[in-house]
Formats: structure tokens, C-alpha cells, sequence
């Protein structure tokens, strides 16, 4: 009985669903017809620019965009604030200035100074310029970039998903004064840890050392699936899709495991022994470039690209109900966009677990690697 | 003759994808040798997929 019950009401929900994505697909094409910034994504190219959007980080946090039936543009999100480092010291002011104009027509002033934004980058005019000029390859020519420490979006995500973890762990740590058995979240929460000590970082850096790299391994493990599932929501975050984030992540890692390396591992990167002398310069260089660039070139790339990826393959087949309605009519086409929509995402959830799962695996295993001592006989 | 970056970007899929596909089957065969194993099997498995993953990604960004 309740089993039935929670199916109609899933199966409700499931209808509803279907009932307001086909009406979006059906309403796309009317408002359309002539204009330049018609709001409503139509075209293939329409299509690929907001993806490229989406992908790439923002100065503002705008959750969806529709244009008005008096021809307007209005956006639904808030701005966040804008600091940057100009050849007059640090400016702030609020994204909110832009006015979402991407392409360098609308300049702010500020202290003194004139920025424009083009393609998500802040720009300072030089001297008296009052508009961007831009050469046949749209390069603007009268103004640079400046040192950017905005609060973007992705830094909104990184802070939110660290108030989380904080939220989370903490009421979990004070748990353990009062029982010996957490409840609530912490019961999600601990069996994770557990996991990532016994399955990661025991096996791998080894049962003497692995206490002093448990407070990294479980940061940068809940770090990375708290921000890839939060990517998978609606809000937007495409935080571990961008290769900043990422590359600092395993610049970290890189600079614990040579920090920790013990004097066999020294050994045996710089002076291999064993193998004839005169191999023993090109074993280290080989080494050296393995350790400091390969590694932490792989963690970095590969859940840069996966994360990435993912997103890629999520919107566009959320852009199947547009691309396909001319072929199928919009009942096929949205059915066929929501029930593969649905499929990527699931396997996405188990992906954004995977990733995390690997980042803190090979991490571990690169440490282990760095720290480990060999018995001589 | 230039070749286009897609068609280098195919080749990689293609490479990883027998890649993968060795691993997969290798370690298929072996938990069905040693089911007492699996364990120890997945996890290699998912770290060398995951290191060709990088590998092959890699290529796919440096080309594409």
C-alpha cells in the first residue's frame, strides 16, 4: 500500500514535469520572430553560446532569463561584487553595474576609472577612451585586463559548499561528546570518513602513516563531491569544471607528497640504484618531470574534463527539446530530451562520486608513493 | 594535407575506448576467477581506467 503510494505520487510528478517542459518547448518558437535578443534559446548556435556560458564562470549569479511581451530582457539572480586590482589600487563595486552587457558596451566608472566587460572579463579603458574599440579580431585595442579577485560565481559555490562541509562536520564532531553512535546527517557522514580511511588512505600511504594526510584526504574528498553534486542542481555551479579550481587542487596535493618525501624517495627519483650509472640522469629527469608535472597534470585534467564533459552532455540534451521539435513536434521531442536528460544525470550522480573518489584515491596514492620507506637488507 | 584536430580527437576516443575496454574485460575474467578478490580487483581497475582516463583527456584537450 504505501509502496503504491509513493509510486503514483512519483508517477504525478513525473507527469506534471513532462507537462511543463512541453510547454516550454512549444511556447519557444513564438516570441521569437525578428528579434535580435529574442531570451528564448532557438537556434544551434543560440544553443551552443549559452553552454559556453554556462561552462565558463560569471561575475553575476543569474538563475534563468526570459525576455518580457514588451520586448525586455529580464533576468532572475543577484549580482555579486567585483574587485579589482587597477593601476590605481582596488576598486570594487558591483556586478550589478554591467547591467549583464557582455560584450563591452556598458563602462562603469569607478575611482577614477572606466571598465568595461567583455566575455567575462573585467577590461580598464586606457587614458581618455570612452567606448572599446575592437580590431578585426575582436581584440579590444584601447583597453587590458586587470588582476581579478571578484567574488564570482564559482567562489559563491566554493564558499557555500564550505559552509556545508563546516555545518556538517562540525555538528558531527560535537556528536561524538554526547554518543558513541551519531544520528541524523552524521550517519550519512560517517561511514564516508570511515571509507576514505580504510579504503584510500590506509592501503595505499600505509597503517604507520596515513593519520597526518586524513585531514587533506577527507577535505578535498567531500571538497570535490559536494561541489560536483552541487553542480548537478539547478543553481548553476560549474565549480570543479573550471581548470582553476582544479589545477589548485592538485597543486596542493603536489606540494604535500614533495613536501613529505622521505630519503628513499629522494633517492630513488634523483639517483636510481640498482640500474647502470650511466642511466641514472635520465631516470631522475624522467622522474622529476613525472612527479612534478604529469601527476598532478593528470588529477587536474581529469576531473576538469569529466566535470566539463558532463555538464556538456546535460545541456545539451536539455537543448534536444529545441534542436528536435521541427523533426519530431514537441511531445516527442521533449519526452525523448527528458528521459534522456534524466539517464545522464543519474549516471552524472554516480560519476560526481566517482571523481571524488579518484581525485582522493590517486592523491593518496602519490603520497604513498613520497612517503614510504624501504626496508634494506 | 592537414589532418583536422576531430580526427585526432576520434583516434583518441578510440584508443581509450580498447583501453578501457581491456581493462574492463581483464578484470571481469579475473574476479570470475578469484570472486574472493573482487574487491581488491575493482580498485585496481577503477585507478589504472582512471589513469588512461586522464591520458586520453589530456590528448583530447591538448588536441581539440
Amino acid at each position: 500500500m504505501n509502496i503504491a503510494q509513493k509510486t503514483t505520487k512519483f508517477l504525478t510528478i513525473a507527469v506534471i514535469a513532462l507537462f511543463t517542459t512541453v510547454n516550454f518547448a512549444l511556447n519557444s518558437n513564438e516570441n521569437n520572430q525578428g528579434k535580435e535578443d529574442g531570451g528564448q534559446v532557438n537556434t544551434k548556435t543560440e544553443i551552443s553560446a549559452y553552454i559556453k556560458h554556462h561552462l565558463a564562470d560569471s561575475h553575476d549569479f543569474s538563475l534563468f532569463s526570459y525576455t518580457s511581451s514588451e520586448g525586455e530582457r529580464k533576468h532572475f539572480g543577484f549580482p555579486l561584487p567585483v574587485i579589482v586590482w587597477t593601476s590605481k589600487g582596488l576598486v570594487t563595486f558591483m556586478s550589478s553595474a554591467f547591467h549583464h552587457n557582455d560584450d563591452g558596451h556598458v563602462i562603469v566608472e569607478k575611482g577614477g576609472l572606466k571598465f568595461a566587460k567583455i566575455h567575462s572579463k573585467i577590461y580598464e579603458l586606457d587614458g581618455n577612451a570612452t567606448n572599446v574599440a575592437f580590431d578585426e579580431t575582436h581584440h579590444a585595442t584601447n583597453a587590458h585586463k586587470v588582476l581579478d579577485f571578484s567574488i564570482t560565481k564559482s567562489v559563491v559555490g566554493i564558499l557555500f559548499a564550505g559552509l556545508l562541509i563546516f555545518l556538517g562536520f562540525s555538528k558531527l564532531a560535537r556528536q561524538y561528546k554526547a554518543r558513541s553512535i551519531p544520528k541524523g546527517l552524521g550517519r550519512l557522514l560517517e561511514p564516508l570518513v570511515i571509507y576514505v580511511r580504510d579504503e584510500i588512505a590506509r592501503p595505499n600511504i600505509g597503517e604507520k602513516k596515513y593519520k597526518k594526510f586524513m585531514s587533506f584526504l577527507l577535505t578535498v574528498f567531500f571538497f570535490i563531491w559536494i561541489l560536483n553534486l552541487l553542480g548537478l542542481t539547478p543553481l548553476g555551479f560549474n565549480v570543479t569544471g573550471q581548470i582553476a579550481v582544479t589545477a589548485c587542487l592538485a597543486i596542493i596535493t603536489m606540494v604535500i607528497y614533495i613536501t613529505n618525501g622521505s630519503k628513499d624517495f629522494w633517492a630513488h627519483t634523483l639517483w636510481m640504484p640498482g640500474v647502470p650509472v650511466i642511466l641514472r640522469p635520465i631516470l631522475a629527469v624522467i622522474e622529476l618531470v613525472g612527479f612534478i608535472v604529469i601527476k598532478p597534470f593528470s588529477l587536474l585534467v581529469r576531473l576538469f574534463a569529466n566535470i566539463t564533459a558532463g555538464h556538456f552532455v546535460v545541456m545539451s540534451l536539455i537543448a534536444l527539446m529545441v534542436t528536435m521539435k521541427e523533426a519530431f513536434g514537441p511531445v516527442a521531442s521533449t519526452g525523448m530530451s527528458l528521459v534522456l536528460s534524466l539517464f545522464i544525470s543519474v549516471i552524472e550522480i554516480l560519476v560526481a562520486f566517482l571523481q571524488a573518489f579518484i581525485f582522493t584515491m590517486l592523491s593518496s596514492l602519490f603520497i604513498g608513493m613520497a612517503v614510504e620507506e624501504h626496508e634494506h637488507h | 594535407m592537414v589532418i583536422p584536430n576531430l580526427v585526432g580527437a576520434g583516434l583518441i576516443v578510440i584508443g581509450g575506448g580498447i583501453g578501457l575496454g581491456q581493462i574492463g574485460g581483464k578484470a571481469m575474467e579475473s574476479i570470475a576467477r578469484q570472486p574472493e578478490a573482487a574487491g581488491k580487483i575493482q580498485t585496481a581497475m577503477i585507478i589504472i581506467g582512471a589513469l588512461l582516463e586522464g591520458l586520453a583527456f589530456g590528448a583530447l584537450i591538448l588536441g581539440a
